[in-house]
């Protein structure tokens, strides 16, 4: 194998397939990439054994052929050639090694086998459709805090994405809950999407997707089974196995007859909460919201710290009541607002509330009060 | 005491701290005020045990000031016992830890509030920040007690450790609005029990001097250490008083009693070398149990499992305390120990959730494997306040938190057999329900 190809598409293609790889890998050939270059294209294959990430890039192909070199030292070392510079990859020599070349740089690199490199399962999907890169990034940025990173709970590791009727729409609908809070967006079902099985996407292939469609503008080919998903786009195709688990019946959670409703501009809230949080102690977090018609103190205490207390005017209606939140969850929530207020509807200090977007947005959220 | 006073006995008001020596007198010869404390080796000590008076009775009576002259009991409802009797309450006989309905019979006119737990502590905390202002040197043994170890601090106080404790004292009156009481000594168990000899609101001091003839009428469960069983062993020798083992040899305590011979001999004398330990934070609570005969069935392991499982729970409210995770201890018949983790997702403070996780990891490891020892602890330890908060799929939790409530009060009435969970009862069609899925 031979080749060259200008370094900043090598840096991008590797800076894509790179993340994927773990630091620390106990199985050496994981901690390489493939190289496969042939037709006038390269292409860069890394896997952790759950996500595959393969992206093609063009290039100036002397002979075909393909190796394994270690990912993050390859990236490393293109990363820090200068900009504009043409590299070669040659592993045609019989050393098992692999040659970069860079104006006056060179650098050998250990190989392991292309034949060693696990072979990523082509098992059929029977689910295709496509969606447009934006709806998937809403899906991701407005549930992806609250998925659970508790490993006993295995199932809430990841986005449920699934389809479902709403007041007859078609829809899809993303949810991620820790257990505290639960998030739930939705977008109209992609044509092709019904009968698709529920899924559960699970987070660390959440983010290297929403790392790689972060400046793409087309439409997604999704295809899935009930336990992978792929995703083709522009010259990149992500592959992830899925949660083999049951995700909760995650809508007899979300509360549906609160009576008390509070509007408050979302930035002003955001802002205060933040200030306010700043004295409650870390582990907790907590912050008070003691809400009374037209107006909002938001307060926090920490035996150690001292206390802090601010006053927001509000639109809210009916007797007064308090209730705590854990501040970081009402910053996270605060954070995926997109009109200029955000409401709670509640029903006392001890019940889960609801939250959502002042204008509709497909996104509602369900919070657990902490006591204070 | 007066036959071993040398003319050179210290004397301090206690109220303007004015230091003398030599000649006594009735009243402060600066203030004119009457509290005096004397004593001859008043400038020497340094290690104080300091203790509130009816502390959560005397908060109550600060916060409601028309509770002053009425007898005041905290506790919890009609089933609970005394916590906290204020001393007009003792007057009619009331004492800590009393059923609530004798204490009711004793005195029906008595005030009875429940315990504001919370208040408690965050008064309790202010205090030992007053405590911390004088020495570095705290070491709290309850919400509101604690050994001082002024030792070090005249030259920064200019002032003797017991002109500080006398300020310190004062500062608390001031500031909190309820009274202490000090027991000044060099060591520990002698200032631990100085404090119990003038409540409320003392000053008493034990010297090097005295000690032994202090200590010598004194039954010997007094000393530190020494708990119900080992006074039984020692009474069984015709051991009843401390003056009994100040008769016999060291030699001959060793023989006897093995390592606590030792001790005995020690403390006996008056000698308590254990220094004051600063607040260090409590790291784990656990409780274990070996068993008579060897257990291998996971059903068998899970019995012992339960009740150990409560203990460490009811360990963890006593403390106010919560904890993330929870290890399973194993000893094998061959001496083997190993141990096994899990972090939950929220701290806890219930036996369920604790037995939950260890049951789940006893699973793995019985695999016919005989077992003399199970243990359980928690880990991970923060506030009572962060316990158990409860998830959107978790509402179960607030019912169980109850259920173990109303075990616990059932068990402060009738005693701790009084009853059990099915998982604690053994039997073939009683076997311990499986855990369940978290």
């Amino acid at each position: 194998m031979k080749l060259t190809i200008e370094r900043s598409a090598l840096l991008t293609t590797l800076g894509h397939v790179q993340s994927v790889v773990e630091r620390r890998n106990t199985i050496p050939i994981l901690s390489n990439v493939l190289i496969r270059a042939g037709n006038g294209a390269v292409s860069f294959t890394a896997t952790d054994l759950d996500i595959s990430i393969v992206e093609s890039v063009d290039a100036d192909i002397a002979m075909p052929g393909a190796t394994t070199a270690p990912a993050h030292t390859l990236y490393d070392i293109v990363r820090k050639l200068p900009d504009g510079a043409q590299v070669e990859l040659d592993a045609s020599g019989d050393d098992g090694r692999l040659v970069l070349r860079a104006g006056r740089s060179r650098f050998q690199l250990s190989c392991l086998p292309e034949g060693d490199f696990p072979s990523l399962s082509e098992d059929d999907l029977p689910h295709t459709f496509e969606m447009p890169a934006d709806e998937m990034r809403r899906i991701i940025d407005k549930t992806r805090f609250a998925i659970s990173t508790e490993e006993t709970r295995y199932y809430l590791n990841g986005i449920y994405l699934h389809e479902t009727e709403q007041d007859g729409f078609a829809v899809m609908r993303g949810v991620a809950t820790d257990g505290h809070r639960l998030a739930r967006v939705q977008i109209p079902r992609p044509t092709g999407a019904e009968g698709m099985p529920g899924i559960i996407f699970p987070r660390k292939a959440v983010g290297e997707l929403r790392k790689l469609i972060d400046d793409f503008d087309g439409a997604l080919a999704v295809a899935c089974s009930d336990n992978r998903i792929r995703f083709s786009f522009g010259q990149v195709v992500l592959a992830s196995k899925l949660i083999d688990g049951t995700f909760p019946d995650y809508e007899r959670v979300i509360p549906t007859a609160n009576s008390l409703t509070m509007e408050v501009d979302a930035k002003l809230f955001a802002k205060a909460v933040d200030r306010v949080s700043t004295i409650s102690t870390e582990k907790s977090r907590a912050v008070k919201l003691a809400i009374a018609p037209g107006n909002l103190t938001l307060s926090a205490n920490s035996p150690d710290q001292g206390s802090a207390v601010e006053e927001l005017p509000v639109s809210f209606e009916g007797e007064g009541m308090e209730i705590g939140f854990n501040s970081k969850y009402l910053l996270d929530i605060a954070g995926q607002i997109e009109s200029e207020n955000i409401r709670f509807r509640l029903e006392d200090g001890n019940s889960p509330s609801l939250v959502e977007d002042g204008e509709d947005s497909g996104a509602i959220y369900v919070l657990m009060p902490m006591r204070v | 005491m007066a036959d071993t006073e040398p003319t050179d006995t210290a004397y301090l008001c206690r109220d303007c701290l004015h230091l003398w020596h030599g000649e006594a007198r009735r009243e402060c010869p600066r203030c004119h005020e009457p509290r005096i404390v004397s004593h001859p080796e008043l400038t020497r000590l340094h290690l104080a045990h300091v203790d509130c008076d009816a502390f959560f009775a005397a908060i109550e009576k600060r916060d409601d000031p028309s509770l002053a002259h009425r007898p005041v009991i905290i506790g919890g409802g009609r089933r609970g016992v005394v916590a906290t009797a204020c001393y007009i309450a003792r007057q009619y006989g009331i004492r800590s830890a009393m059923p609530m309905f004798r204490a009711r019979r004793l005195c029906p006119d008595a005030v009875v509030i429940k315990p504001d737990i919370e208040k408690y502590r965050r008064e309790g905390r202010r205090i030992r920040l007053i405590f911390e202002s004088f020495t570095p040197a705290v070491e709290p043994l309850s919400i509101d007690e604690a050994f001082l170890d002024l030792g070090g601090t005249e030259r920064y106080h200019h002032r003797s450790p017991a002109q500080s404790l006398c300020a310190l004292a004062r500062q608390v009156e001031e500031e909190i609005g309820i009274t202490i009481s000090v027991g000044l000594s060099y060591n520990k168990s002698l200032a631990k029990m100085a404090s119990d000899l003038d409540k409320p609101r003392g000053f008493a001091c034990i010297g090097r001097q005295e000690a032994r003839s202090f200590l010598a009428p004194r039954p010997v469960g007094d000393i530190w250490g020494v708990g119900k069983a080992s006074e039984k062993t020692l009474h069984r020798e015709g051991i009843r008083t401390i003056g009994d083992l100040q008769q016999i040899s060291e030699e001959e305590l060793f023989r006897r009693f093995g390592q606590m011979g030792h001790r005995l001999h020690a403390f006996a004398r008056g000698i308590d070398e254990r220094p004051v330990k600063t607040a260090r934070e409590t790291k784990s609570i656990s409780a274990e149990t070996t068993f008579e005969t060897d257990l291998r069935r996971y059903d068998e392991l899970c019995r012992a499992l339960w009740p150990l499982s409560e203990t460490v729970a009811r360990r963890l409210r006593q403390n106010d305390l919560c904890g993330r995770t929870v290890t399973l201890k194993l000893k094998t018949a061959s001496f083997q120990s190993l141990t096994r983790a899990r972090t939950l997702e929220d701290p806890t403070q219930l036996a369920e959730y604790i037995f939950r996780a260890a049951s789940s990891l006893l699973k793995a490891e019985a695999d016919g494997t005989p077992y003399r020892l199970i243990g359980v602890g928690v880990s991970h330890l923060d506030s009572g306040d962060k316990a158990d908060p409860g998830g959107l799929f978790d509402r179960d939790r607030q019912r169980i938190r109850i259920r173990e409530q109303v075990l616990e009060e059932i068990r402060e009435r009738f005693g701790r057999d009084a009853i059990a969970t099915g998982r604690a009862i053994s039997g073939k069609r009683r076997g311990p329900t499986p855990p369940k899925k978290d």
